[in-house]
C-alpha cells in the first residue's frame, strides 16, 4: 500500500506528502530517535508522538516511508516545510500509537 | 568510479536543528553515485549518530568522508571532553547526555551502538580532555 492510498483510509490526514507513491511494508513505533534508527526498517511507516525538527532527518536517513504522528500531535510549520523540502511524508491521526498500528495492520496487509 | 571522492563538513555544535546536514548531504551524494539503498541507509544513520554525538557532547567537530570502489570511510573528529570508558559507552542504553537532550528524543544510549551496528569497521580513538576521533568503514 502506498502513502497516498493510506490517506484514503478514515482516520489519517496529510500534514505534508511530497512522495505519496512510496510503498509501506509494515510499521515501527518509537519516540527515542536512536531506537528508531537502530530498529525501524526501510519503507516502514514510523508511528511517533515526537514532533521536533529532528524527526525529519531521522525519517530521511532511516529511509522510512512516512512519519505518522499519533494522538493528534501537531508539528510547527518549520517541520512541515523541511519535510516537504526533503521529500519526507508526514501524516497525522487522532488515534493512539497502538490503535494506529492495529489499523495499519488491517489496511496494509 | 576509479578515483577517490572526498567530502568535508563542519558540524555546528550549537544547533540540533541543523544537525544531520552532513549526513543528508552524504546520502544525496551516494545516491547520485548509484550506491545500494540499504548501504546508503547504514552509512547515513551511522554518520548522523556521530554528528548528533558531536553536537551533544563536544560542541561540534568535523566530518570527513572518503568514497572509493571498495566502500566509504567516515572520520568524525572533535575536541570535546573525550570518552572515559569506551567499552561502557558502547553498551546499549548507557548515556551521559543531559536531560534537555532526552526531551528531543536523543540520549537513549544507542548512538555508538548504532554506529557499530551499521558499519563494518569502527575505531574509537579518544583521549579525555582532548577529544575523540571515530573512524567508520562500510564496505560496498
Amino acid at each position: 500500500m502506498t502513502v497516498n492510498e493510506l490517506l484514503t483510509v478514515d482516520g489519517f490526514e496529510a500534514v505534508t506528502v511530497p512522495d505519496g507513491d512510496r510503498e509501506m511494508n509494515g510499521c515501527y513505533i518509537g519516540d527515542l530517535l536512536s531506537w528508531v534508527m537502530g530498529r525501524a526498517k526501510a519503507d516502514n511507516a514510523w508511528i511517533t508522538i515526537m514532533s521536533n525538527i529532528n524527526i525529519v532527518a531521522v525519517a530521511s536517513l532511516a529511509d522510512v516511508a512516512c512519519i505518522i504522528l499519533a494522538e493528534g500531535v501537531e508539528v510547527d510549520s518549520s517541520v512541515r516545510e523541511t519535510a516537504e523540502a526533503k521529500d519526507v511524508n508526514i501524516l497525522s491521526t487522532k488515534l493512539p500509537a497502538y490503535e494506529t498500528a492495529v489499523l495499519l495492520n488491517k489496511v496494509i496487509l | 568510479m576509479s578515483d577517490k571522492l572526498n567530502f568535508h563538513y563542519d558540524v555546528d555544535g550549537e544547533n540540533f536543528t541543523s544537525a544531520g546536514q552532513a549526513s543528508v548531504s552524504v546520502k544525496k551524494n551516494l545516491r547520485q553515485l548509484g550506491v545500494d539503498a540499504e548501504i546508503i541507509r547504514r552509512i547515513s544513520i551511522a554518520m548522523y549518530e556521530g554528528e548528533i554525538n558531536m553536537v551533544i557532547h563536544a560542541g561540534g567537530g568535523v566530518a570527513d568522508v572518503e568514497v572509493d570502489d571498495t566502500g566509504v570511510i567516515i572520520i568524525l573528529s572533535d575536541k570535546g571532553p573525550g570518552i572515559a570508558d569506551v567499552e561502557l559507552a558502547m553498551q546499549e542504553g548507557y548515556s551521559t547526555a543531559p536531560d534537555g537532550v532526552r526531551s528531543l528524543g536523543f540520549g537513549a544510549g544507542m548512538g555508538l551502538p548504532n554506529m557499530k551496528r551499521y558499519t563494518d569497521e569502527m575505531i574509537v580513538d579518544s583521549v579525555v580532555g582532548e577529544g575523540t576521533t571515530i573512524t567508520m568503514k562500510v564496505n560496498f
